[in-house]
């Protein structure tokens, strides 16, 4: 599996706004992931990273181009049909978590796990196990508010693994940490929950995680302007 | 054991989000419960003071009332010649029919005291309309000066008499043969004497005329309207026990004021809960936006979205509507005990009327946190 492909986006265009106040986002964009890959979305703010993560994330509708996950036409889906892809295949890990205040910790990442219908208690207990793997099952009752910046990021990847997906989205993931929980929280991603079947889709403009990607694709005024490997990019960052 | 059926996890995570706030929950609850209490309060009082204002149409229990039209309310009688007596005996249909006296009289008690009463006068012959003895028969009541006394909440205003206590009515001496009671008591809050029609008439002067009202018994329902024809052909009005409550209670619905006022009352109450709680559930929502947006993002759908929001609202406004239904329920047991003449009482249209209007606000509340959580777009989640 590892190589093959799993999206595959095709000259993707975005636009918000009509007439005189129209901006142009992203600019026939084309590009694919592959399974068991670490793909880093950078480039400056405003050079439509979020845009184009949205629209291969069936979040938000591209004005022309096509988004294919895993051989299937995202954007002629149903609504439903399409909510139920983003439940089934894709996990998110927001730049400021979105994690319920009044829930405890086990219940917010038991949420993908209910929505897929699972009985509460079953939930509540492979919540946990998503809980242990992150390191926080001494967490699991507690308000997300009690846990520190880090540790709610770990529960935010708990959440998004809980419901088993194909792919995983971060969007600026280390932008609310220090250096070093990010530099960390990243190295576990990318040991512990990238695998030969999943990928995983990371926008950032933090060069201090650039040594952790396996392609770093960049992105200017809404183009792909060119891709790099990860290493090298940590070696010029370190000299 | 009780399995429960998955698709109750997203209302039990909807529960959660809002009973977790307990500040919000706590405000919703309060302002629910408050516009409970004064609706089921303002139209238990209402309902009380109608069925009060009928107690002797239920009380004597004739299917045929005859009575002058202008008659608005039992207490204020309008005297009919004695003709129209005889007159309904000869109407076909008419099973049997008897006069009623009903009218006040002023009770000279021991202690030299004045006290308002109102005395019912049953037909000398058939007693139609007999109370139910507690102490004492019926057939006493053909004794000299007999009365009969209704032991009811204003009892104690004649100073609670005994069979043979005595007492003067008008200035002819009367004498307690027996204690009864009715099924409702009246709304004027003065106690009740039962006596013959004859004797009624004498005690009490009058004017030229003196039946209050004809108490008519038909042969079966359906010779009802041809009696009421030939009654109004004399010039009166003949109404069935359900027609004169119907008139009593409009005229206290409308022309007293009684009506509207309570009426005011209870909108008032209902735009007030309606606005606390529609307030408070609509910041709640605002509050958790992101949150709802974030649940769409990983997956949920619009129909559960909003399922999610009718159960926070209708299980918030069920809690409040049996809070309020119990205060006042409370309250109205409490009263009661401490005022023997309290009126008001919860009825099941009275409930039924709370409960339409807590499910308005309920639905009102949900409409705008719906419409809300609806706009959301995940990619605004996304973009921070
Ligand atoms: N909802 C929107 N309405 C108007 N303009 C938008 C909207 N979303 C994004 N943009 C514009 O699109 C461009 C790309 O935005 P974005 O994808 O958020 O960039 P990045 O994530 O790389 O910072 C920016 O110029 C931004 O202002
Ligand atoms: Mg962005």
């Amino acid at each position: 599996m590892k190589g093959s492909v799993i999206i595959s986006a095709s000259n993707l265009v975005k636009w918000f706004g009509e007439g005189e106040a129209r901006t142009v986002a992203v600019k026939q964009a084309s590009f694919e992931a592959q399974y068991g890959e670490m793909l880093y979305i950078v480039g400056p703010s405003g050079s439509g990273k979020t845009t184009l993560l949205s629209m291969i994330s069936g979040i938000l509708r591209p004005n022309e181009g096509s988004v294919i996950v895993e051989n299937q036409d995202i954007w002629s889906m149903k609504d439903d049909d399409l909510a139920d892809l983003r439940l089934n295949k894709i996990g998110f890990v927001f730049q400021d978590y979105h994690l319920f205040p009044r829930l405890t910790t086990v219940e917010n990442v038991a949420i993908p796990l209910i929505l897929k219908k699972t009985e509460w208690n079953a939930a509540m207990e492979l919540a946990r196990d998503y809980l242990d793997i992150v390191g926080l099952k001494d967490r699991a009752d507690l308000q997300p508010v009690k846990l520190s910046g880090g540790e709610q990021q770990r529960v935010a990847i708990a959440r998004a693994i809980a419901g088993q997906p194909d792919i995983l989205i971060f969007d600026e993931p280390t932008a609310s940490l220090d250096g070093d929980t990010g530099r960390k929280i990243v190295e576990f991603v990318k040991t512990n929950i990238l695998n030969e079947k999943r990928a995983i889709i990371i926008v950032t403009h933090d060069s201090r995680i650039y040594e952790y990607a396996d392609r770093i694709m960049k992105m200017e005024d809404g183009k792909i302007v060119g891709y790099e490997s990860g290493y090298e990019n940590s070696q010029q960052h370190e000299k | 054991m009780v399995e429960m059926k998955p698709v109750s996890g997203i209302y039990r995570v909807a529960l959660k989000l809002l009973m977790n706030d307990k500040s919000k929950f706590t405000a919703l609850l309060v302002g629910i419960t408050f516009a409970v209490f004064l609706m089921v309060m303002m139209m238990s009082m209402f309902s009380g003071i109608l069925a009060r204002s009928c107690a002797p149409v239920y009380n004597i229990g004739a299917k045929i009332w005859v009575m002058d039209p202008a008659v608005n309310n039992t207490n204020s009688s309008i005297p009919m010649p004695d003709y129209i007596l005889s007159a309904s005996r000869s109407i076909p249909g008419v099973k049997y029919s008897v006069p009623l006296y009903f009218g006040s009289a002023l009770v000279k008690l021991k202690n030299g005291a004045y006290q308002a009463a109102t005395v019912v006068g049953l037909d000398d012959a058939t007693l139609f309309g007999r109370p139910e003895m507690i102490e004492g028969r019926i057939e006493d009541i053909f004794a000299d000066n007999a009365f009969v006394v209704v032991k009811d909440a204003e009892y104690a205003k004649l100073e609670s008499p005994k069979i043979g206590t005595q007492f003067e009515i008008n200035d002819n001496s009367a004498t307690v043969v027996g204690l009864a009671k009715v099924a409702s008591s009246g709304l004027f809050g003065i106690p009740t004497l039962y006596t013959t029609y004859n004797r009624a008439i004498t005690y009490i002067p009058s004017a030229r005329f003196t039946t209050s009202y004809v108490l008519i018994e038909p042969k079966s329902d359906a010779d009802i309207p041809g009696i009421q024809k030939a009654i109004a052909k004399l010039g009166y009005e003949a109404l069935t026990r359900d027609q004169f409550v119907k008139k009593v209670s409009n005229f206290y619905t409308y022309k007293t004021g009684v009506g509207m006022n309570i009426m005011m009352m209870t909108a008032i109450s209902f735009v007030v809960g309606l606005s606390i709680s529609g307030q408070t559930f609509y910041t709640f929502i605002l509050e958790n936006i992101g949150k709802f947006g974030a649940m769409k993002a990983i997956g949920a759908k619009g129909n559960e979205l909003v399922s999610m929001i009718l159960v926070q609202a209708v299980v918030t406004s069920l809690i409040g509507y049996g809070l309020g239904v119990g205060a006042a329920s409370t309250f109205m047991i409490i009263a009661k005990w401490r005022v023997p003449d309290y009126a008001a009482q919860l009825t099941y249209p009275t409930l039924g009327l709370a409960l339409v209007m807590v499910m308005i606000i309920a639905g009102f509340s949900s409409y705008i946190g719906v419409r809300k959580v609806l706009q959301i777009q995940p990619f605004d989640i996304f973009r921070g």
